[in-house]
């Protein structure tokens, strides 16, 4: 029994360095001089250990302006998430209206809805209005899509009527009531929508390629894929990873932070129970 | 409860603002494919003719349209099982508590959080025979490097590999989730009668995380599906249009060759075998809550 367990114990390590190895070596090359890189790029200890590949990111390129761009359209997209999917959600989970089931299996509906397969005429929407190369145009379809409904939905039928009823008594109006008292008894559940929402449109690749053509309003996710193809910048591989770097070390703290509302939100995104 | 008039006013303001962004951007582009999908579009000179199924008969004659489509199915069908297994290896191994257990879990969905160009800017050197680790690796063992990503044989795999590293977690997590929720009566009653832990898998364990298990397959056969970006970036298609992917042929045919019109028609097709894929999720996922 003891020695199945070293085994195991041992394939586990094995597979994490392989799992960690990559990102490890990613930061290595971040932090070692261009010149010594074009000699030699795989060694795992750091041949020279130099701040300037992170320097050039602030100077040279788009690189910031590329990470800006992402800030906005990710902290826009998401609070635009929480409170619009959340309302209905609410509507849908407590209150008794006209047409309720019909709207609600339509916006479930929707989850169906492959995103990759929706670009085109997106874009064509977009191009009608001249659209395009504006921040609107990169958060708002990832606005439309209704995970959130349905995870909102599932964690306010666990809220009792005695609650929002309570609320009515004292007179407080729905709005009132959703921001003041459901809201705040939400925020573990919001947390969990919001992290995931977060990541994913953090990383959202295809409707940017296709929407912001501008090199200016590229986002952190299309404007690092845009350097790849760049052989002269290939040839600096240290300024490249810096910019992986750049582009991955939010994304990696927030996970750290987050773990457990993002691993939750992803288990009741799935239809999971949570 | 007051008066019915009442409580229906704020439900319409609470759920309009979502609806009206969800009917712009999620249900109306579906029906503008439809109707695009009917026409010659060129995106350069904006000009529109009606052609009626004309791009829906040209896809089935279209040999990179079935190559792409192919390819597709490739990664689907390779990919698919090799995701699921290796979640299932890892969510069957971690299952339970511990620091060390926990510090696993947090290194095998790590790469989950990195954008698609992360992942490719990695894996396009891990993969590079001079300046990767894959090709010193190669040399340490006394083999020569293969080229991974410009060799046909090897081009599928590579992408396969990095898709593996990548999003691997993610269905480690969802499984995780459902051997939690697996009664622990169950195991009681069988440790009594002296069973072994490969018995208790497979009488157990797997039985009870069916459903699970087949709502995270077709998950992952709907996200294999939608394979674009670590091709894209990757390879581009190449060597040969070996790992051309669908959504990549549709967006060339949009972007690159500005048809419109055809690409909406390819499109349209992918949105229907997703949404069939989808349905079965839909169904499983609704059973038994």
């Amino acid at each position: 029994m003891k020695a199945k367990n070293v085994v195991i114990t041992i394939l586990l390590t094995v597979l994490a360095v392989i799992w960690i190895l990559p990102i490890y070596w990613m930061i290595i090359m971040a932090i070692t001089p261009n010149d010594l890189l074009k000699l030699n790029s795989t060694a795992l200890l750091p041949q020279g250990i130099t701040l300037q590949n992170f320097i050039g990111v602030l100077k040279i390129g788009l690189t910031i302006r590329w990470f800006l761009n992402s800030l906005i359209v990710t902290i826009l997209g998401t609070a635009l998430t929480l409170v619009l999917q959340s309302m209905a959600a609410y509507a849908f989970a407590k209150m008794r209206f006209k047409g309720r089931q019909l709207l609600f299996s339509l916006t479930l509906a929707g989850l169906m809805v492959p995103k990759e397969a929706m670009f085109i005429p997106l874009f064509l929407m977009f191009a009608q209005i001249s659209g395009h190369n504006t921040y609107a145009a990169l958060y708002l379809p990832r606005v439309a899509i209704p995970m959130g409904v349905f995870i909102m939905s599932q964690f306010f039928r666990g809220i009792p009527d005695s609650v929002t009823e309570a609320a009515q008594i004292d007179g407080a109006s729905p709005l009132r009531t959703f921001f003041k008292i459901i809201m705040p008894m939400s925020i573990p559940a919001l947390t969990s929508v919001g992290i995931f929402t977060y990541i994913l449109t953090w990383n959202d690749y295809l409707w940017p390629l296709v929407s912001a053509t501008r090199k200016e309003m590229f986002t952190i996710t299309t404007g690092l894929a845009s350097l790849q193809g760049n052989f002269a910048q290939a040839t600096e591989l240290g300024s490249l990873m810096a910019r992986g770097v750049v582009a991955g070390l939010p994304l990696f703290i927030l996970f750290l932070i987050f773990q457990r509302h993002l691993i939750r939100g992803i288990s009741m995104s799935s239809g999971g129970k949570y | 409860m007051e008066s019915k008039s009442r409580i229906n006013f704020p439900a319409l303001y609470f759920v309009l603002p979502f609806m009206l962004v969800y009917f712009i951007f999620q249900i109306f582009p579906l029906f503008q494919a439809v109707i695009a999908s009917l026409f010659k579009w060129d995106l350069l000179t904006s000009s529109m003719s009606f052609i009626g199924f004309e791009n829906y008969i040209y896809m089935f004659q279209d040999p990179t349209f079935w190559s792409s489509l192919m390819n597709t199915i490739q990664f689907v069908i390779y990919s698919t099982p090799l995701l699921v297994g290796v979640g299932l290896l890892f969510a069957l191994l971690l299952n339970g508590t511990g620091s060390k257990k926990v510090l696993f879990r947090t290194a095998y969905f790590a790469p989950y959080v990195f954008s698609v160009s992360i992942v490719t800017l990695i894996w396009g050197f891990m993969f590079n025979p001079q300046k990767g680790l894959l090709g010193e690796f190669a040399r340490i063992i006394g083999e020569k490097p293969l080229n991974w990503l410009t060799d046909p044989t090897f081009a599928m795999p590579a992408i396969i590999i990095a898709t593996l590293w990548w999003t691997v977690g993610f269905n480690m997590v969802l499984l995780l989730a459902g051997l939690q929720d697996i009664d622990p009566s169950l195991y009681e009653s069988s440790s009594l009668d002296g069973t072994s832990w490969f018995q208790d898998l497979l009488y157990i364990t797997l039985p009870s995380l069916k459903r699970t298990l087949g709502l995270v397959t077709i998950l992952q056969v709907i996200m294999s599906f939608q394979i674009f970006g670590q091709v894209y970036i990757l390879t581009k298609g190449g060597p040969g249009g070996t790992t051309r992917v669908l959504i990549q042929y549709i967006y060339e045919t949009g972007f690159r060759d500005h048809e419109l019109g055809y690409a909406s028609a390819m499109a349209f097709i992918l949105f229907l075998v997703m949404a069939v894929v989808s349905f079965f999720q839909f169904k499983l996922s609704k059973e038994e809550n």
